[in-house]
């Protein structure tokens, strides 16, 4: 049984949302991290990148596969969690603590198509 | 589970461990138990086991064994030794790829061929077609067998605790035992495997499989999925059959020549496979590894520096023994030598490389 956090927002591609003003700090889930497994490389945008909502911003990367990083929201890339080049394993040990990205938002409106902790429940039980 | 899905005598032990499963050549098969990262560390320090039940074997006998499985094999089989094993290939007669497997010389008469679970009706029926002019029995007879496969620097040990026989440790690289069950039964264990390891493969009903399951469990060796299965083979410089061997992929292309034996009088894909070795093949399979830790998977392209796509990965990963980022491509040729500069297409960005060996991790087998 994967660890949903309340307070966060998830995209149905399993990526999180921690929202402080009109930044998005994105993260993947405890359920995506543990179905892909030991995960061995992340490959992350550029700080300045601009990212569109629904798009790709990277990938992990498992032992067995790639797994594309989906954008939950648009905008600005503020900041990188470069920390993860050399310990990607911090994502499987701690999926709400190790973020990816911070994006700067274009649009907030855009958090109202993500889901909440409950609706989130629903389909990563 | 998908219920079409067949499953071999072990998969109650599978979900019993929690295993992550997944199909594979129509079986619901564990991927990994513990972790990938996890089960390849155990085999290269320790001992693990596999599942391996779903491969097919297949028994030839009668008075035209030895002439008819030279015919369909690349191997020699000529003056091999009962309770020997030849590793090679069968090939088509344009000398793209059947299957690679495993030919065991039997005591009494014949041999069993052990093959890839994805290709058991495949060869069958390409063995009984091949079959028709020769005095032959060729019978499938996969469903009688499970099998394990004991992997690692620990296996002989593990092997000889479970089955309480020191003579095993006198098994050479490449040939096997008959034992005999309580009930007559027969049990085969062989000095083989696929992970670059010394280890052994064992053969025998699905009763006896379960329980040697359970007492190499009960001795703290590790179950291992598919998973680890791929990365150990895969740096072993090991093909699987699919990726580096196909019937598009000769065993020549895939730099396997030594198990084709061109000197025998003839087999199918002889002259195809001598033509391919005398004027060169246009596409080879070689080792690539990359100067970062980005992972080329099976599929992305491989690049000259200008862009220009010369080949395709066939396997890659992020080598778990060796740390780095490596893997197997078919290229033209004109670009398989080694250290020739080659860049492999990973989503957006190209990531510089050079071919190497590809024998990636140097094995441990017991000579």
């Amino acid at each position: 049984m994967s660890r949903i956090i309340e307070g966060l927002l998830y995209s149905e591609s399993h990526e999180w949302v921690k929202v402080e003003g009109d930044l998005a700090i994105i993260g993947v889930s405890d359920f995506a991290q543990a179905e892909m497994g030991d995960i061995t490389y992340v490959d992350l945008p550029s700080e300045g990148d601009e990212v569109q909502a629904g798009e790709e911003f990277g990938a992990l990367e498992s032992v067995k596969a790639s797994s594309e990083l989906y954008s939950p929201v648009s905008g600005t890339v503020e900041a990188v969690n470069d920390e993860l080049e050399s310990a990607p394993e911090k994502v499987n040990e701690d999926a709400y603590g190790a973020w990816i990205i911070k994006v700067k938002m274009s649009d907030t409106s855009e958090l109202d198509s993500l889901m909440n902790a409950a609706a989130y429940s629903e389909i990563a039980g | 589970m998908d219920q079409s899905l067949k499953t071999t005598c072990l998969h109650d032990e599978h979900i019993a461990l929690g295993a992550k499963m997944s199909p594979f050549a129509g079986f619901d098969m564990p991927i990994q138990y513990s972790g990938i990262i996890q089960e390849h560390n155990a085999v290269r320090n320790a001992a693990g086991m596999f599942d391996v039940s779903h491969m097919g074997e297949i028994l030839v006998d009668g008075p035209d064994a030895e002439v008819f499985v030279n015919h369909v094999f690349t191997n020699d089989v000529r003056g091999l030794e009962p309770g020997s094993i030849l590793y090679g290939m069968m090939c088509y007669p344009d000398g793209g790829t059947v299957d690679d497997l495993l030919v065991y010389k039997e005591f009494e008469s014949g041999y069993l061929l052990v093959v890839n679970a994805a290709n058991v009706e495949k060869d069958y029926d390409w063995l009984l077609e091949q079959a028709k002019d020769y005095k032959v029995e060729v019978f499938n007879d996969s469903e009688s067998w499970g099998q394990i496969a004991l992997q690692g620097p620990g296996a002989e040990d593990a092997l000889v605790k479970a089955f309480g026989l020191e003579d095993l440790r006198d098994l050479e690289f490449y040939t096997f035992f008959d034992l005999e069950d309580e009930e007559g039964g027969r049990v085969i264990v062989s000095r083989t495997g696929y992970t670059g390891e010394d280890g052994f493969e064992i053969y025998a009903s699905p009763d006896n499989i379960r329980d040697l399951w359970a007492v190499l469990l009960e001795d703290g060796v590790t179950p291992c999925g598919l998973g680890c299965r791929d990365t150990l083979r895969f740096e072993a410089g090991l093909p699987l059959y699919g990726d580096e061997l196909s019937p598009e992929i000769s065993p020549v292309m895939a730099g396997l020549s030594m198990f084709c034996k061109l000197d025998k009088p003839e087999f199918i894909g002889k002259d195809a496979l001598a033509k391919q070795k005398a004027e060169g093949v246009q596409r080879k399979i070689v080792g690539i590894e990359l100067k970062d830790n980005a992972i080329p998977r099976a599929g992305y392209p491989v690049e000259l520096e200008d862009g220009t796509q010369v080949g395709t990965v066939t396997t890659g990963y992020h080598s778990i023994t060796l740390d780095k980022s490596i893997c197997f491509a078919l290229v033209d040729s004109a670009y398989a030598a080694l250290g020739t500069p080659l860049w492999v297409r990973i989503r957006k960005h190209v990531f510089p490389g050079e071919v190497i060996k590809k024998r990636f991790y140097k094995t441990n087998y017991k000579k």
